[in-house]
């Protein structure tokens, strides 16, 4: 994995900036100003403890939450918003959310589509792409996550890793430019969590760019660029993998690598 | 699935032969000779039956989505006068609806002679159209209750996904959040549409001609009292059976959501 030295990655222009983001649930202040640039092809881990924020954080970028206050620049764009966070421009937040694909920790497939349909929804009722086109790339695209024979499955019916797999697929469909992961391992059997790090780290290598909110430390080392610590509701601390897992300075990600370790 | 093996043990062969005996004694030792006169007018009264049922209930459950989704999500002044309709409906009986529409509205309607002079006038004194105003309000109000649990049943993460592609609100209604509510109601929606076929029988009370009518004239007319009645259970029974399977048919097709 290349380690971008600070010119290399200043070449690459920007795909995400977030800026001061504030969120607070009620009187909960859940993000106390985090700020945060994913340059093209970047590949950023966010970890922490459960509370720290880091879901949030995500979930912020594309406005499945709306943030208190802040800045989010998406691919140069700045998303509008109104004074109390809301996006101000709804025409705009639907534009944007189509470059950006997010990979649930409950999949979050839609359960009365097969998969294969599932993969075609978006291009064909958002991105109006003709369906032909749709449903051979779909093709495509499953027997990349390894589901080429279970296109005309319903999701019920195949396991978690499956389905994750399948949440990829539709994923990759609108060729988004960040794909946001939220702890896509989270909510699997211990022994399907590899399958799907596999088409992570796949998809890695190749360039894409992504945010990927998880708790697989081995393979957040592993894969990320650049890794993020919130404690919180702030960055605590962030840099290179080799770092930030092999040299920790802040006491609470020491203590935060202990405990998961 | 009853396989054919089970079908033939020794209890149920029993059951099936006192059934078939009890068939065969109906056929052989009850009146069927009025069968013949009373077919054709037996036919039409079918057809009302049949075309009152799929109408009404084709309209009122087109009702009963905008009532289900005013009540789910809706701003108050929506959710209201919703909520308001569905409980008066659901609150009162459907004879008094009908007659109410049919005595009370169908009475007022001709003393306005712009009424009268409409073009509307000549299905205006009829009854069937009132029939079909209370049948279906009378669908919508207790349809519009469960799409309104329908909607609000629909898991929080399957609309999330969609809003997070980028999904319009009209796309999403129509591909993702509709199909789903529906999918999740549909055994409910067959049981209420048998309720349906079976309140049908209510409009012979204002004229109209249904195939419970038919059977209430055969009896006047005739003086013969258990043979059409055997018959019209047979009937209802035999169109509640093809509704039954129609609405298991659409199950089968998209499996419910995992739990």
């Amino acid at each position: 994995m290349p380690d971008p030295t600070p010119s290399a990655s200043s070449a690459r222009p920007e795909a995400i900036r977030i800026s001061d983001l504030h969120k607070s649930f009620g009187s909960l202040e859940v993000l106390k100003g985090v700020s945060l640039t994913a340059r093209q092809g970047d590949v950023v881990a966010i970890i922490g403890g459960s509370g720290s924020g880091k879901s949030t954080m995500l979930r912020c970028i594309n406005f499945l939450e709306t943030p208190k206050s802040g800045e989010i620049v998406i691919g140069g764009e700045t998303v509008e918003m109104r004074a109390d966070g809301s996006p101000a421009n709804r025409k705009q937040i639907e534009r944007i959310r189509t470059r950006l694909a997010m990979v649930f920790q409950q999949f979050n497939l839609w359960t009365h589509r097969t998969l294969l349909e599932n993969v075609i929804e978006v291009p064909v009722h958002v991105l109006k792409m003709p369906r032909d086109q749709a449903v051979a790339r779909a093709h495509e695209l499953l027997a990349r996550v390894g589901l080429g024979d279970k296109a005309d499955a319903f999701p019920a019916f195949l396991s978690g890793g499956q389905q994750q797999r399948a949440a990829i697929a539709r994923a990759l469909a609108v060729d988004p430019s960040v794909m946001l992961f939220d702890e896509p391992t989270s909510a699997l059997d211990p022994e399907l969590v590899g399958e799907v790090l596999t088409v992570i780290r796949d998809l890695a290598a190749e360039g894409r760019t992504m945010l990927l909110v998880t708790h697989e430390m081995k393979f957040a080392r592993e894969v990320a660029d650049h890794v993020v610590y919130l404690f919180e509701g702030r960055i605590e601390e962030q840099g290179p993998p080799a770092e930030v897992f092999g040299n920790p300075k802040s006491e609470r990600l020491k203590q935060f690598l202990r405990s998961v370790a | 699935m009853t396989s054919l093996k089970s079908l033939f043990v020794p209890h149920r062969i029993v059951m099936m032969i006192l059934f078939a005996a009890l068939v065969v004694w109906c056929a052989l030792s009850l009146r069927w000779d009025w069968i013949p006169q009373y077919a054709p007018l037996a036919a039409e009264g079918l057809w009302t039956t049949v075309w009152i049922l799929v109408v009404t209930s084709i309209l009122g459950f087109a009702l009963a989505v905008p009532l289900g989704l005013a009540q789910a999500i809706g701003p108050w002044y929506l959710a209201a006068p919703a909520r308001l309709f569905c409980t008066i409906i659901r609150g009162t009986p459907l004879l008094l609806q009908i007659w109410l529409l049919y005595y009370g509205l169908g009475s007022l309607f001709p003393q306005f002679p712009w009424i009268r002079s409409s073009e509307l006038w000549p299905y205006l004194r009829q009854a069937w159209p009132y029939a079909v105003l209370a049948l279906t309000l009378s669908y919508a109000g207790y349809e519009g209750e469960v799409m309104r649990g329908a909607f609000s049943g629909v898991a929080k993460g399957q609309l999330e996904a969609a809003k997070s592609f980028g999904m319009p609100r009209m796309t999403m209604f129509r591909c993702i959040w509709l199909p789903q509510a529906v999918r999740n109601v549909l055994p409910t929606l067959g049981g209420e549409t048998i309720l349906q076929l079976k309140a049908t029988p209510l409009v012979a009370t204002i004229t109209v001609l249904d195939i419970y009518a038919v059977s209430s004239r055969v009896r006047s007319d005739t003086f013969i009292v258990y043979e059409p009645l055997l018959l019209l259970a047979l009937v209802y029974m035999a169109i509640a059976g093809v509704i039954t399977l129609g609405f298991r048919w659409f199950e089968n097709k998209v499996p419910s959501a995992q739990r």
